[in-house]
C-alpha cells in the first residue's frame, strides 16, 4: 500500500506530523494475547466486579430484563444488522425501527419520533439545537436549562452547542428541589429559544410541567420535556403537557431493556410535534406501498440529512443505535402497557420503602419533602464519599455522591430502588449503612490503631 | 421543452421574477426547475419583512428527491409570501407561474430586473445545462 502512494516507509506517510505530536510507541500496551488468555483476564475482571446490590440511579437504572430480549435481539437477523447502507434492502430492521417509532411516539404522546440518538445527553444536545431552528416566534439562541437536569446531561449539552452559539442560562431550584414556576416570573417577556423540563428531575422530584410548559409558551419558548421512559407508563406524557403539550420530548432509552454495561451503549429517543417535523435530526423510517399496494418501509424525510442537504442538514446525526432500539422494542412489546406500568409503579413503591426504612436510621433525613418517581435526596450527616466506601466494602451500592455537583446540600446522597430490589435487599442496605453510620459516629473501635495527631 | 413564459425575467438558479408594476416583483421557481426536482414535498419561506441580498439564499423547496435553496433573484425587501404552498407544496409541481409562487419582494433597484435573463435567454441556459 505504501509502494501505490509512492512512500517508501511508514515514517515517511507521517512526516506532516511534528515530531513533538509523535507518540512514540505505544508503552502502555502490551501485546497480543490468545482467545484462552483474554478471556481469562475477563472473567477475572468479572469476578473483580463483585455482584454488588445497586441502589444508584442517577441517570442508568438497573431493571428486569426478561431473558427473551437479548435472547431475540441476538438472532443474526438482528445482531449483525449495522443499520444498513441500502436501508430499504433490510425490511426487517425497517419494520422494527418503524414498530419503537411507534411504540416512542405513544409512550412519549408526540406525533413523530426518529430512529434513536446515541444517548440521553447528546440527545438533550440535538433537543436544543432543535429548538433554537424549529422556534418561528423568536430568534434568540439562548436556553433556559435547569440545574434540576443531569449535571452530565447539562456538561455534554455545553460541549455540543457552545460552538453554535447556542447559550445556556442556567436555572436554580427551589427549596422542594424543583423549578418553581413562581421563580421563573423573573424571566417574563425575556427572550429565549426554548425551556427544558425534566420529568423527573435528576433529584427524582416530579416537576409541575403543566404550569412551566404553559409559562414556556406563553413567553413564545418552545417546551423541551427530558423525561424518564419508564416513568412515563405512569406520568403524564409530554404532548399532554400543560394546554398544548410540549414541543419536544427527550430522553434516555436505557431502562427499556438495556444492561447497565458500565455506561453503555446505551440510546437516545427523540419525539416531536408534527409542526416540528422537519427539524427532526436524525434518521426516520416511513411506512409505504410499493408497486403492487403491498405495504413496506422506506427511510422517510431524507432530505433534512446530511448526504443531501450537506451543512445545512438538520444535525450531523446520520446513524442511531440499532441494536439497543432493536432490543429496547421487543422489551416494550413483551412487558406491553401494563407491563410497563407496573414496574413504574413497583419501582416507586421500592423507593417508597426504601426511604421510609432509611429515615429510621439516625441522623438519615429527606432533602426535598416533594413527589418523586424512583429517585430522593437523602442526607447522611457524614461524608458520603466514605460512607459509600464502606457500604461498597460489603458489596452495596449504596446511591450517588452529590456533593461534587451540589455542595450546597451538604452531605447529600441520590439513591433508588428499581422493581430488582427486594424487602431483604433494602433490609440489607438498611442495617448495613446503620451500623456505618453509628460506627463513624463513635469512632474507631480499636482507639490503637488510631496514629497519633501529627505523626503522619 | 418546458414552458418559458415569454413575459418573465428569470435567474440562472431557476427563478422566475414577475414584474407586477407596483413596485414589487412575485417570485417562484420554473416549470423546468420543479420538473427537475420532481413532487414538491415541503416548502420553507422566508419572513415577511427581511431583507434580502441578490443571490442570498432565502428559501428551501424540497421534493422527494432532494431540497434545493432558493435565491433572491434582486436584492431588496420581503413584502409578503404564499402561504398556500407551505399546507400545499403540490401548487409548485402544478401552477409553477401561478399558484406555486414563493415570495413577493419590493427590489432596492428596480433596474436590476433588466440584468436578469429574458425567455428566450433562460431557454439557451435551460438548453445548455441539458447538454
Amino acid at each position: 500500500m505504501l509502494a501505490a502512494i509512492g512512500a517508501d516507509s511508514i515514517e515517511t506517510l507521517f512526516d506532516e506530523i511534528p515530531a513533538e505530536l509523535l507518540a512514540k510507541g505505544l508503552v502502555d500496551v502490551p501485546d497480543g494475547l490468545n482467545e484462552m488468555a483474554i478471556a481469562r483476564i475477563m472473567h477475572q475482571h468479572a469476578a473483580g466486579d463483585g455482584m454488588p446490590l445497586c441502589f444508584i440511579g442517577a441517570g442508568a437504572y438497573e431493571h428486569h430484563i426478561p431473558a427473551a430480549v437479548w435472547e431475540i435481539a441476538g438472532r443474526g437477523e438482528f445482531y449483525s444488522a449495522y443499520t444498513p447502507y441500502q436501508a430499504e434492502a433490510s425490511q426487517g430492521s425497517l419494520q422494527v425501527l418503524y414498530e419503537y417509532q411507534t411504540m416512542i411516539a405513544s409512550l412519549t404522546g408526540m406525533d413523530a419520533t426518529n430512529a434513536s440518538l446515541y444517548d440521553g445527553a447528546s440527545g438533550l444536545a440535538e433537543a436544543v439545537l432543535m429548538a433554537v431552528r424549529a422556534n418561528r416566534k423568536s430568534k434568540s439562541r439562548r436556553v433556559l436549562m435547569p440545574m434540576t437536569v443531569h449535571p452530565a446531561y447539562r456538561k455534554v449539552v455545553q460541549t455540543l452547542v457552545r460552538n453554535q452559539g447556542v447559550e445556556l442560562v442556567e436555572l436554580d431550584y427551589s427549596g422542594s428541589g424543583n423549578i418553581e414556576p413562581e421563580y421563573l416570573q423573573r424571566y417574563n417577556g425575556e427572550d429565549f429559544a426554548a425551556l427544558v423540563i425534566p420529568q423527573p428531575n435528576f433529584f427524582g422530584v416530579l416537576e409541575e410541567v403543566d404550569a412551566l410548559t404553559d409559562w414556556a409558551h406563553a413567553n413564545n419558548m418552545l417546551a423541551i420535556g427530558l423525561v424518564n421512559p419508564t416513568a412515563l407508563a405512569v406520568l403524564s406524557p409530554p404532548g399532554e403537557w400543560g394546554q398544548h403539550g410540549a414541543d419536544i420530548a427527550v430522553g434516555e432509552g436505557q431502562p427499556l431493556g438495556i444492561p447497565l454495561s458500565s455506561g453503555g451503549p446505551y440510546f437516545g429517543f427523540i419525539a416531536c410535534k408534527q409542526a416540528h417535523l422537519r427539524q427532526l435530526p436524525g434518521r426516520i423510517v416511513g411506512r409505504t406501498v410499493d408497486l403492487d399496494g403491498r405495504t413496506g418501509y422506506t427511510l422517510t424525510l431524507q432530505a433534512r440529512e446530511q448526504h443531501i442537504r450537506r451543512a445545512k442538514a438538520t444535525s450531523n446525526i446520520c446513524s442511531n443505535q440499532g441494536l439497543m432500539v432493536t432490543a429496547a422494542t421487543i422489551y416494550m412489546a413483551l412487558v406491553g402497557v401494563e407491563g410497563l406500568a407496573r414496574v413504574a409503579h413497583a419501582c416507586h413503591a421500592n423507593t417508597h420503602a426504601l426511604v421510609e426504612r432509611l429515615l429510621q436510621i439516625e441522623g438519615v433525613e429527606q432533602v426535598f419533602c416533594s413527589p418523586y418517581f424512583h429517585e430522593v435526596v437523602l442526607r447522611i450527616g457524614q461524608p458520603v464519599a466514605e460512607v459509600l466506601r464502606a457500604l461498597a466494602v460489603q458489596d452495596i451500592l449504596g446511591g450517588y455522591d452529590l456533593t461534587a455537583d451540589y455542595p450546597e446540600l451538604g452531605q447529600a446522597l441520590l439513591v433508588c430502588a428499581t422493581e430488582t430490589r427486594t424487602v431483604d435487599d433494602i433490609e440489607r442496605y438498611a442495617q448495613n449503612l446503620e451500623r456505618i453510620l453509628s460506627r463513624r459516629k463513635e469512632g474507631p473501635i480499636c482507639s490503637k490503631l488510631r496514629p497519633k495527631e501529627g505523626t503522619i | 421543452m418546458s414552458n418559458v413564459p415569454a413575459e418573465l425575467k428569470y435567474a440562472k438558479t431557476h427563478e422566475w421574477v414577475r414584474d407586477e408594476g407596483d413596485g414589487t416583483v412575485t417570485v417562484g421557481i420554473t416549470e423546468h426547475a420543479q420538473d427537475l426536482l420532481g413532487d414538491m414535498v415541503f416548502v420553507e419561506l422566508p419572513e415577511v419583512g427581511v431583507v434580502l441580498a441578490k443571490g442570498q439564499d432565502c428559501a428551501v423547496v424540497e421534493s422527494v428527491k432532494a431540497a434545493s435553496d432558493i435565491y433572491a433573484p434582486l436584492a431588496g425587501e420581503v413584502t409578503a409570501v404564499n402561504e398556500a404552498v407551505s399546507d400545499s407544496p403540490e401548487l409548485l409541481n402544478k401552477e409553477p407561474y401561478g399558484e406555486g409562487w414563493l415570495f413577493r419582494m419590493r427590489p432596492a433597484n428596480a433596474a436590476e430586473l433588466g440584468n436578469l435573463f429574458d425567455a428566450a435567454g433562460y431557454a439557451s441556459v435551460v438548453a445548455e445545462e441539458e447538454n
